[in-house]
């Protein structure tokens, strides 16, 4: 235990101090972090979901307060507790229908003995989805044949449940965990290899002698003009040089990996954007509008590029999709940096005093790190599971969240 | 066949006229206009309609004057009886009285949709009379007399043009100022016959309108035709189209005139193949090492070329008034070799001079403007002045050139300019245009209280040295990069930005960059206003910021990889292009504020390019 809070503390620190960069490394050490709080977490034997909901919530409390900025964290957060939430609802229900199961073998039904099982368990399992998420294309198709069924293991397990839970308590307190552990080591592989799943849907967005336009730097964006360019697609890229020049790092690794390359300032975009057949960005935050937190200066190419018809292309891992609607998301979800990287102290030294005391200096200098792009100027989400409109992000966000966890807080606290 | 058509298209504004006029009209001898009413010959032109459209003026202007010269009389008809007769004397009356009454029984079928926009059938006839009466005397009139008739005007022509900015009016100014006084003497005669034509033909829609109005508008017509040049002139005027550098037959002669060798770069960019793709920094060694060589041209014109390629000089103002005084040098020491005349021998040297600068660093807009107004001053000095007479007068012509283009100019922008900053205001801008920079500081004189947002922009960062003499006059500053213009918008109440030109179908060229700001500030709503020079303003059309840029130079867009700060440093000469969304335009133009409400596009300096 004192080993897990050490861990959560360093990494608070590490956040505090803006020690680790980018949403995708963040959201990774996050989910470890919580892997391994877990399976050191101690559970008591009645209401261990819950018990496990509390201990999370209060380490992602912390962790989010540690750099709310960096929404990835309460993403990788929110996303755990529905996994357990998932999880406990899955052997609950499981649990049921072994209990019916039993049951019904009991009292020796041999009429649908062969297919009954099988269909309890999967109505079991639609019934375990439909209580989680809201109806979706998928789920629907599912339903149709279990339908009728679904109702009826519902209703046959309520009596059932006290039963279940005493008969065989520590197999699933066991089991809950080890799923729950299973489960987050899923995600974390999600979470690595979802920039490989974003790029293979690369082939179906860039075609022969296109020109792309991109701005900062990006791994996933990195990828998936590779992975074009790995299916024999000639284009060319414009970077652009953000303001930390990122957009020189990546042009520098696409060139060496054969791609023809431009760079050209940000203040070019709009000169450029007229020969440009896409924008191709990375976000550092996709919220539940479908609006995007992202490097800055992305607002600019958003609205250069809606005036002049150009796809908007967004790629996102699934991590990045976070649950709120954001508020004055300028300001408010935004970090400012050291003005040195704008001007230079010596040179400006004397109007950048704040110690004279003669009230408020002469010169203030604003170096924001993140730029909102609005869900209207937005073409397309590529995320992990395919490309979606701005307007469907709250479906994802659905489908990825359960709502009792949009505001991570510990009951006890509030 | 010309002939006839020429009264045609005369007869028609009578018509208007008269159909408005009548009623009230009678008493009032001035009014031309019945006898013509009923040989209105083509139905069309009949009904009231509009304003007609000014192209009529060119097309037809080219056409009849060539005739019109030779038959003074025909022509002057038209005009004198198109005009308010303040010349006109009721005594002589010949042949006309034929004329127009032939046609007008003639065609009075044709001209039966007429009479609905006159008052009563009979009065026409009575006014027509009254008309005739008047009109007679014109026509006796010659070509001579004519003459008068747009010096007359002038007073009434005064208003109506500046109320009405035609595209034919700015020409006519723009026109005005390069001719300076130096006007040629025989043109006076000509345009004023033409002028008699364009009025007519400005008549042919038939739209009855108050007859003061009238009258003006006819002045107005007027002027606009006697400031005309003659056609050719006009299509000497038509920029050239630029040089396309992907043009191979035309690099190489161009190469082979050039003064400066340049090298090529090795990497050149396809999107930007017919734009000069130099390796920078290559030239300005070459160019001191070949100074004892460069006899032909002038030491102070050599100078200003070497500083425009290290980038000491940069912005529309500063370069032009640099040009503009090395020639004046050069002028000074001028003197005429023999058996050849001054202002022939001096053009060709102003050429040479142009087109060594132009391989320094390509021209300005407002540099080119400047450049014309010198050339035609030296074609009309008139042939009479001696040597030393003449240049003091050329030299006298530049100053004149600068003190009222561009230093006047600069103040009336910020007079008129200051009206618009109130107390409390966040003024954004752009980069460091010197227009606004005065902008700035005068409003500060007077004792305004607002901030101001300088967005600045790699690699040449210009705004950090807006910034340090805003600071220095104690201005309250914020500063940013493009990027984060979006974040800074919210607060500013008003986006001030110069131009290095405004296009002739409203696009604004000016500093890369410029156009995001104006796109990001019309997003926010909130109000863009362009300072620019009225001598900057040219008939160029450009849509986007490819077709015609100058290139930067590549190595300053990597330092920023290895030496983030080292970029503040290193300045670079640039100059792009860039569309632009604007809401106004506050420029100098007759010393009028022109807010113009639609889409303008703008175009500024350089676009950086890095090929590995």
């Amino acid at each position: 235990m004192p080993d897990v809070h050490s861990l959560v503390n360093e990494f608070v620190i590490k956040l505090k101090k803006r020690k680790i960069e980018g949403s995708k490394a963040t959201a990774k050490l996050t989910v470890e972090l919580l892997r391994s709080f877990i399976s050191q977490q101690r559970l008591p034997h009645s209401n261990q979901a819950a018990a496990l909901i509390d201990a999370v919530k209060a380490v992602g409390e912390k962790l989010i307060a540690a750099n709310p900025v960096e929404l990835a964290v309460g993403n990788v957060v929110r996303r755990v507790l529905h996994i357990i939430r998932e999880e406990d609802l899955s052997l609950a229900t499981a649990a049921v229908g072994g209990l019916s199961l039993a049951a019904e073998s009991d009292d020796e039904d041999d009429i649908d003995r062969d297919d009954h099982p099988v269909l309890s368990a999967t109505a079991v399992a639609a019934a375990a989805r439909n209580a989680l998420r809201p109806p979706s294309l998928q789920t629907l198709l599912e339903d149709i044949p279990h339908s009728a069924a679904a109702p009826h293991t519902s209703s046959s397990g309520g009596d059932s449940e006290g039963k279940s839970k005493s008969a065989d308590k520590n197999s699933v307190t066991r089991k809950l965990k080890h799923n729950v552990i299973e489960a987050v080591n899923e995600l974390i592989q999600e979470i690595s290899t979802c920039h490989e799943q974003i790029a293979e849907q690369a082939v179906e967005h860039i075609h022969q002698n296109e020109v792309i336009l991109t701005l900062g730097s990006s791994r996933t964006v990195m990828e998936f003009l590779c992975a074009a360019k790995e299916k024999k697609r000639s284009f060319r890229v414009f970077v652009e040089g953000a303001p930390r020049y990122q957009g020189h790092a990546l042009a520098k690794e696409l060139a060496a990996r054969g791609l023809q390359t431009t760079v050209i300032t940000d203040s070019s975009v709009f000169a450029m954007i007229s020969r440009v057949n896409m924008v191709i960005v990375g976000a550092h935050a996709v919220m539940a509008n479908g609006g995007v937190i992202a490097p800055v200066g992305l607002n600019m190419v958003a609205l250069a590029a809606q005036r002049h018809a150009v796809p908007f292309v967004v790629l996102a891992g699934v991590h990045k999709l976070c649950p709120l609607y954001p508020h004055n998301p300028e300001v408010l979800l935004n970090e400012l940096k050291s003005p040195s990287e704008l001007l230079d102290f010596g040179e400006f030294s004397d109007c950048l005093d704040f110690g004279s005391g003669t009230g408020s200096p002469l010169l203030h200098v604003v170096n924001p790190v993140f730029d909102y792009v609005p869900p209207n100027l937005v073409s397309l989400f590529i995320t992990d599971t395919g490309g979606h409109n701005p307007s469907y992000m709250y479906r994802l966000i659905a489908d990825y969240y359960s709502a009792d966890d949009l505001v991570v807080r510990r009951k006890s606290a509030s | 066949m010309d002939p006839r058509r020429v009264p045609r298209t005369v007869i028609d504004p009578k018509v208007r006229q008269v159909g408005f006029f009548a009623p009230a009209g009678p008493p009032d001898p001035t009014s031309s206009s019945p006898p013509v009413l009923g040989i209105s010959p083509s139905g069309n032109s009949l009904s009231p309609v509009m304003i007609p459209p000014p192209r009529h003026l060119s097309t037809e202007l080219s056409r009849n004057i060539p005739i019109a010269a030779p038959r003074a009389a025909d022509s002057s008809i038209h005009v004198g009886s198109y005009n308010p007769s303040e010349f006109l004397s009721p005594s002589a009356t010949t042949d006309f009285s034929e004329d127009p009454l032939s046609p007008r029984l003639g065609r009075r079928g044709s001209s039966g949709n007429f009479t609905s926009s006159l008052p009563s059938g009979g009065f026409e006839m009575a006014v027509a009379n009254q008309n005739n009466g008047v009109k007679l005397p014109t026509d006796v009139r010659d070509g001579g007399a004519n003459m008068e008739v747009p010096k007359e005007k002038k007073p009434t022509g005064e208003k109506p043009l500046k109320e009405k900015t035609t595209k034919a009016e700015r020409r006519a100014i723009q026109e005005a100022q390069r001719a300076a006084k130096a006007a040629a003497k025989g043109e006076g005669n000509k345009t004023s016959a033409a002028a008699g034509v364009n009025s007519a033909n400005m008549g042919k829609p038939v739209k009855p309108v108050p007859q003061k109005k009238d009258n003006s508008l006819v002045a107005a017509s007027e002027k606009k035709g006697g400031d005309r040049q003659p056609d050719k002139d006009r299509k000497k005027d038509v920029p050239h189209p630029r040089m396309q550098f992907d043009d191979e037959n035309r690099v190489e002669k161009a190469k082979k005139r050039s003064v400066v060798k340049q090298t090529e770069a090795r990497n050149r960019v396809e999107l930007f193949r017919h734009l000069p793709q130099y390796e920078h920094g290559t030239r300005l060694s070459d160019l001191e090492s070949k100074f004892f060589e460069l006899d032909s041209v002038h030491p102070a014109v050599y100078k200003v070329g070497l500083r425009y390629l290290a980038g000491d000089i940069s912005g529309g103002n500063a370069r032009c008034i640099a040009m503009l005084q090395a020639f004046q040098e050069s002028i000074k020491d001028y003197s005429t070799p023999p058996e050849k005349s001054l202002i022939r021998d001096l053009t060709t040297k102003i050429n040479g001079y142009v087109s060594y600068l132009i391989e320094c660093r390509p021209l300005s807009i407002s540099m080119g403007n400047a450049i014309r107004f010198l050339k035609t001053s030296i074609a009309h000095l008139p042939l009479n002045l001696s040597e030393t007479e003449a240049k003091t007068s050329l030299i006298s012509d530049i100053d004149r050139f600068i003190s009222e283009k561009i230093i006047l100019a600069d103040k009336v922008i910020v007079k008129h300019a200051v009206t618009k900053i109130r107390d409390g205001d966040v003024l954004l801008t752009y980069g460091s245009s010197s227009a606004v920079e005065m902008l700035l500081l005068h409003a500060h004189e007077l004792g305004k209280q607002f901030r101001v947002v300088i967005v600045d922009s790699r690699p040449k960062l210009e705004g950090q040295k807006l910034l340090r003499r805003l600071v220095g006059k104690g201005i309250s500053c914020t500063y940013t990069h493009i990027n984060a213009v979006s974040y800074v918008m919210h607060e500013v109440t008003r986006v001030f930005l110069g131009a290095s030109s405004v296009l002739s179908n409203g696009t604004v060229y000016s500093r890369v960059g410029t156009a995001c700001v104006a796109m990001v500030a019309h997003q926010f709503h909130v109000p863009v206003l362009i300072c620019c020079e009225a001598y900057k303003f040219h008939e160029r059309v450009q849509l986007d910021s490819i077709c015609s840029n100058e290139l930067g130079m590549k190595s300053y867009l990597w330092i920023g990889l290895f030496v983030p700060k080292m970029a503040a440093y290193l300045a670079s000469n640039f100059c792009g292009c860039y569309y632009i969304l604007l809401q106004a335009i506050l420029m100098r133009f007759q010393e009028f504020l022109v807010e113009w409400k639609s889409i303008f596009w703008m175009v500024g300096p350089v676009v950086r390019i890095y090929d590995p």
